[in-house]
């Protein structure tokens, strides 16, 4: 039997090179790939039709995504060349995505910001003429958070408890048919919504136009969306934990709402919140439902109400440079309002957890 | 504390799928007995019979007899919950209550299932002794706010049990308590069930037939007919007896290692 030892099997050979090291980009390599990217679509910019700011940033970025495979390609070989490519489209269109909402985002305060004063937020548009300056979306703000409180304090009990036949105790034909029109009912548009509350509540009953019409509009749109998202959180809190309890001799309603519940109680925020923003800004059948209002109307059962996404409506509508000013500050204060709820929400929901330390 | 099972001709069901057919056992108070078997036999299902766990799976349900010192659990008048309240359980993964700190777990069972208010300082006492019975407390007395499932495996099957025997069960029900566990925390379990011996009826599912050997009194054999028919206990006795001279041939091919 030969004996070889691992000194003589360490001996080198120089022509034997070593598999586990290979071709290397430096780490600049991405830097200069960007760079040179940069500057061959500015010159193409330059020089060809190639325009605008746009323009010379996707034709850099395709000019990037061909130098820096390509230069990987070369250097480190095939494998290294597509990690690097799908690593750079999986950023690239993560930024893509990006782009609406930040564009979206900055433009809404940069011009809402203008007329966003004290003034706005304290005052109505009684007596305001849509072309002076000034005036407010108290009475819009008023609305919305009426209109949405009440759809809101209708829609998480119906929506919860729905979600909670679906997952805890369905099966037979029915939960197949509730789940069926749940989902019919999250496709349906807003302005169905609004129509159907029109005929039905406003025409027919004689209610009146109202933000409780409207709220009542919202909770149609709300409800499929709380089921939804709150079926998919009870279906993936682990069944070991209903076991657990019902071994600890816990009746079936009171680990639900004991053990269930708190463990899902994050998404089923999470969802809620998702829903309250969705219906903060609908605006179809709130005109169908409250219409427009220029003064404050504290009370949400008789008379028509403002609320924001239709005052943002009427003030692009009016079409003066005032009211457009008064439009993007009314979007501001939307978005606003749907971040303080969900900050709020996710207060909320820390409480539920425990200490993790 | 602590009574006796007797299950008299007791057939199985997953829907129509007969899983287990005609099971007649005794098992005494303050013992531990074991049933063993090849996986997909039935024992853990005949386990969950036992305090009608079994019938929480949709379509699951059983005939026939489970008698706790003469009283038929299956009777048509017996509430399922109180059962449970008898009848203890831990699982084969250990499975505390994320939302819960320790403390909170440990008395999980006694402020679910009761409406009655309990004082602080009684909920004090019976999370110490809960965890003390369960050899836990003087690893989590000092973190009792904490969340359970922050503790290791071994640790998290303690607190189970922990919170079983808090609510004090008659009898004590573990569907093979060690298999997520390491040699050590599985040596912990198998002391501390030596100790709930002399105040529990303990049923313990196991796979591993040294731990069978180690920890029970009587054991149980189940197998399967045949590929495709229901389960069926097989031979059961004396510990030393099924594991030293058991009077099957398929017995005594399972606990030599034969086949399964």
């Amino acid at each position: 039997m030969s004996t070889t030892t691992p000194q003589q099997a360490a001996v080198t050979d120089p022509d034997l090179h070593s598999t586990l090291t290979g071709g290397k980009l430096p780490r600049w390599a991405p830097y200069a790939a960007a760079a040179a990217a940069l500057l061959l679509a500015w010159l193409a910019n330059a020089f060809t039709s190639v325009d605008g700011v746009a323009g010379t940033l996707i034709v850099a970025a395709l000019l990037y995504l061909v130098l820096q495979t390509g230069w990987s390609f070369a250097v480190e070989g095939r494998r290294h060349a597509i990690d690097r490519l799908a690593t750079t489209l999986v950023y690239t269109t993560f930024l893509v995505a990006l782009a609406p909402l930040a564009s979206v985002l900055i433009s809404v305060v940069a011009r809402g910001i203008t007329v966003f004063n004290w003034e706005f937020l304290t005052s109505s548009m009684r007596n305001v003429s849509p072309r002076s300056p000034g005036g407010g979306a108290l009475h819009a703000m008023i609305g919305t958070i009426e209109q949405v409180g009440i759809a809101t304090i209708i829609a998480v009990p119906i929506g919860i408890m729905a979600a909670i036949y679906l997952v805890e105790y369905g099966g037979g034909p029915l939960a197949k048919w509730v789940s069926f029109f749940v989902d019919v009912m999250t496709g349906v548009p807003s302005i169905v919504a609004g129509l159907f509350v029109f005929t039905g509540l406003v025409l027919t009953f004689g209610l009146g136009r109202s933000g409780f019409a409207a709220a009542i509009s919202l909770v149609i749109l709300m409800i499929p969306v709380i089921i939804r998202t709150t079926e998919e959180m009870l279906k993936i809190v682990p069944n070991d934990l209903r076991e657990a309890s019902y071994a600890l001799g816990v009746p079936k309603w009171k680990t639900i709402l004991r053990i269930v519940l708190p463990t899902a109680s994050a998404g089923i925020i999470t969802g809620v919140m998702l829903a309250v923003a969705r219906v903060s800004g609908e605006t179809a059948p709130l005109l169908l439902t409250t219409f427009l209002s220029q003064s404050i109307n504290w009370n949400p059962i008789t008379g028509p109400q403002a609320s924001l996404p239709t005052f943002v409506w009427d003030q692009i509508g009016s079409g003066t440079d005032a009211s457009i000013n008064r439009a993007w500050a009314g979007a501001m204060l939307l978005i606003l309002f749907v971040v303080v709820l969900y900050v709020a929400a996710k207060l909320v929901a820390r409480r539920f957890k425990i200490d993790a330390r | 504390m602590a009574k006796r099972i007797d299950i008299v001709d007791l057939d199985i069901y997953y829907s129509k799928f007969l899983a287990v057919e005609g099971v007649n056992l005794s098992v005494e108070p303050r013992s531990v007995t074991a049933f063993i078997g090849p996986s997909g036999c039935g024992k853990s299902t005949v386990l969950r019979t036992l305090n009608r766990m079994h019938e929480v799976i949709p379509g699951a349900y059983a005939k026939g007899k489970v008698l706790l010192d003469g009283e038929d659990i299956y009777a048509s008048d017996v509430d399922p919950v109180n059962v449970r309240r008898t009848i203890g359980m831990v699982f084969q993964r250990p499975n505390p209550f994320p939302t819960m700190s320790i403390y909170d777990n440990v008395i999980a069972g006694l402020k679910l299932e009761s409406s009655r208010k309990l004082k602080k300082s009684d909920l004090d006492d019976v999370v110490e002794k809960s965890l003390r019975s369960a050899n836990l407390w003087e690893e989590v007395k000092h973190r009792l706010p904490r969340p359970g499932s922050g503790l290791s495996g071994g640790q998290q099957q303690r607190l189970c049990i922990a919170r079983a025997i808090a609510v004090e069960p008659e009898v004590l029900l573990m569907d093979e308590p060690c298999s997520a566990l390491d040699p050590i925390s599985t040596l912990a379990i198998e002391d501390l069930i030596e100790q709930l011996k002399d105040n529990y009826t303990i049923v313990i599912v196991t796979h591993n037939m040294q731990q069978a050997g180690r920890v029970s009194d009587t054991t149980g054999f189940f197998n399967l007919a045949g590929v495709g028919q229901p389960g069926r206990l097989v031979e059961m006795g004396p510990t030393d007896k099924i594991f030293s001279n058991p009077s099957e041939k398929s017995t005594e091919d399972y606990v030599s290692g034969r086949f399964g």
